[in-house]
């Protein structure tokens, strides 16, 4: 991919980037949505799901945005204008900022950080300001304990999930995520097999950072309408939308570059220069298997209650997840 | 065997239900998710509901005595009944002319109707019946408002009563019937 680079100025290498971003982010979430949300879904509940729009109803989700597009964007009357119709933006550009990082082959990346993972994990706090943002600039009761149960909550789980990703980045030696992906080659298996305990926490701390049932505690529309998202309407809650499942999209791909092996198949040499191209589409199927693993614990548990979710992760998560620590740090010293 | 964790199988039943619509015929089989749905796909395929399913209420207004006692025990009020009395001829020759009845108006709103049903348990002269037929929705909201004639348009698709268990006959004087 660097040669074809190399030839273009300065302004088309900007806009191609901004394409691929685009499409790196909306591709991934479109087919998760369709795939599971849609359908594993519908199936798991003994139903077909939408069948009219396209075949299969494939084009569903056409359908969806034409539709919240002809909404009207409605603002709260007494709402602080600015930060309510600034927090849906917040929220994206915190899971397109993850996407930057995320490398799909040896040269197929954005850019190229050395402090890659801890990048990540900074730039997807940044949701919790959106989401605080939401909640606040609402003026509604609903929306503002949603944003700061969603505060609260993820809060809570970005400690497991940091600490989680720490074994690997021990066994790794690296915080660079081509670094992580390319000592797993070397380590001649994959991060899973050793991190066990670390990917369990994991897979929990992400379903929680990302709002998904059975941590859906913030949006819980039994108690709270829709959480911070009530006053939202039309695009503005389409983006929260979108959000949501992206982000989805992009932590299945971290946990696949972490855990799975990133671009990289066994027995192939990863640094060769055609894994820049099927690199991504094997990393695609790696986080449709993690994406699988978040839609299946999605579509199974029940809601934990606030005070459950706030004790699984400080009394439990994060001891086991300091646990795994000491453990990889042993073992990476002992042998 | 230990006993297996609730939260795996949670996960279980979910997956088996997932494979049992896929793959309705077995894992050999096809997947076909539209045989091993439970739901069928309305407008394309209609659905039969059960004979005693609550559709829509009619009316067999021979029966009806305008008493009022649907009016007043709906819960919504959606029942709305106009009578006059009338003289009817004396059931003997040189008797007193007989007084009735005679029924003006009965509409109920299906609107504000939440089909509960007490009009027709409450009927003692057994004058509204429960039909299984569900499709009556309307562009606008006021010809939801069914009268007299539509309701007892709606006569024809009441089911008749099912047959009694053998052995239960002797204990009944008489098998009602909405033809009756």
């Amino acid at each position: 991919m660097t040669p074809i680079i190399a030839e273009l100025a300065y302004w088309q290498e900007t806009v191609l980037r901004g394409l691929v971003g685009l499409v790196a982010v909306l591709l991934p979430t479109g087919a998760l949505v369709y795939m599971f949300l849609f359908k594993m879904m519908s199936f798991m509940q003994s139903r077909l799901g939408p069948m009219e729009a396209g075949p299969y109803g494939q084009l569903q989700l056409l359908a969806e945005f034409g539709k919240f597009l002809q909404k009207e964007d409605i603002f709260p009357s007494k709402a602080d204008r600015f930060v309510f119709a600034a927090a849906p933006f917040v929220v994206l550009v915190s899971t397109f900022l993850l996407v930057l990082v995320l490398p799909g082959g040896p040269d197929a990346h954005f850019v190229d950080l050395n402090t890659g993972i801890y990048f990540a994990m900074a730039v997807s706090s940044v949701s919790v300001i959106g989401i605080m943002m939401a909640g606040w600039g609402s003026n509604s009761k609903y929306s503002l304990l949603g944003g700061i149960r969603a505060a609260g909550q993820l809060i809570a789980y970005e400690l497991p999930l940091v600490l989680s990703v720490v074994g690997v980045v021990i066994m790794a030696g690296t915080l660079n995520l081509k670094g992580i992906v390319l000592a797993q080659s070397d380590f001649g298996i994959w991060f899973i097999i050793p991190q066990f305990l670390g990917f369990l926490i994991f897979l929990v701390s992400i379903q929680a950072e990302l709002t998904q049932p059975p941590f859906d505690m913030p949006v819980a529309e039994s108690e709270l309408v829709t959480g911070y998202m009530t006053e939202y309407s039309g695009i503005r809650f389409l983006l929260f939308f979108i959000g949501e499942f992206a982000t989805a999209a992009v932590f299945s791909a971290i946990g696949a570059t972490l855990f799975l092996g990133g671009w990289t198949i066994p027995f192939v040499d990863g640094s060769s220069e055609i894994m820049n191209w099927i690199g991504p589409l094997v990393l695609a199927v790696k986080m449709v298997l993690i994406a699988f693993l978040i839609f299946w614990f999605r579509m199974t548990y029940p809601r934990f209650r606030e005070d459950q979710l706030q004790r699984l992760a400080w009394k439990f998560l994060i001891p086991l997840s300091l646990l795994n620590i000491v453990i990889t740090a042993i073992f990476k010293v002992v042998f | 065997m230990p006993k297996v964790p609730g939260m795996l199988v949670g996960l279980g039943v979910t997956a088996k239900t997932f494979f049992k619509t896929v793959f309705p015929d077995g894992p050999t089989g096809p997947p076909a998710p539209s045989k091993g749905s439970h739901t069928v796909q309305y407008p394309h395929v209609k659905e039969a509901p059960p004979d005693r399913a609550r559709g829509v209420i009619a009316l067999h207004h021979d029966n009806c005595t305008s008493c009022m006692l649907c009016a007043r025990e709906c819960p919504d009020w959606c029942i709305y009944i106009e009578g006059h009395k009338e003289l009817a001829p004396p059931r003997r020759a040189g008797g007193k002319p007989r007084q009735k009845n005679k029924l003006d108006r009965f509409d109920i709103d299906f609107a504000l109707c939440m089909f509960c049903g007490i009009c027709v348990e409450v009927c003692p002269f057994d004058a509204l019946f429960w039909s299984p037929e569900f499709e009556f929705s309307e562009l606008k909201i006021a010809d939801l408002l069914h009268d007299k004639s539509r309701l007892a348009d709606w006569m024809e698709t009441v089911p008749d009563y099912p047959a009694y268990e053998s052995g239960s006959e002797v204990k009944v004087k008489k098998l009602p019937s909405p033809s009756s």
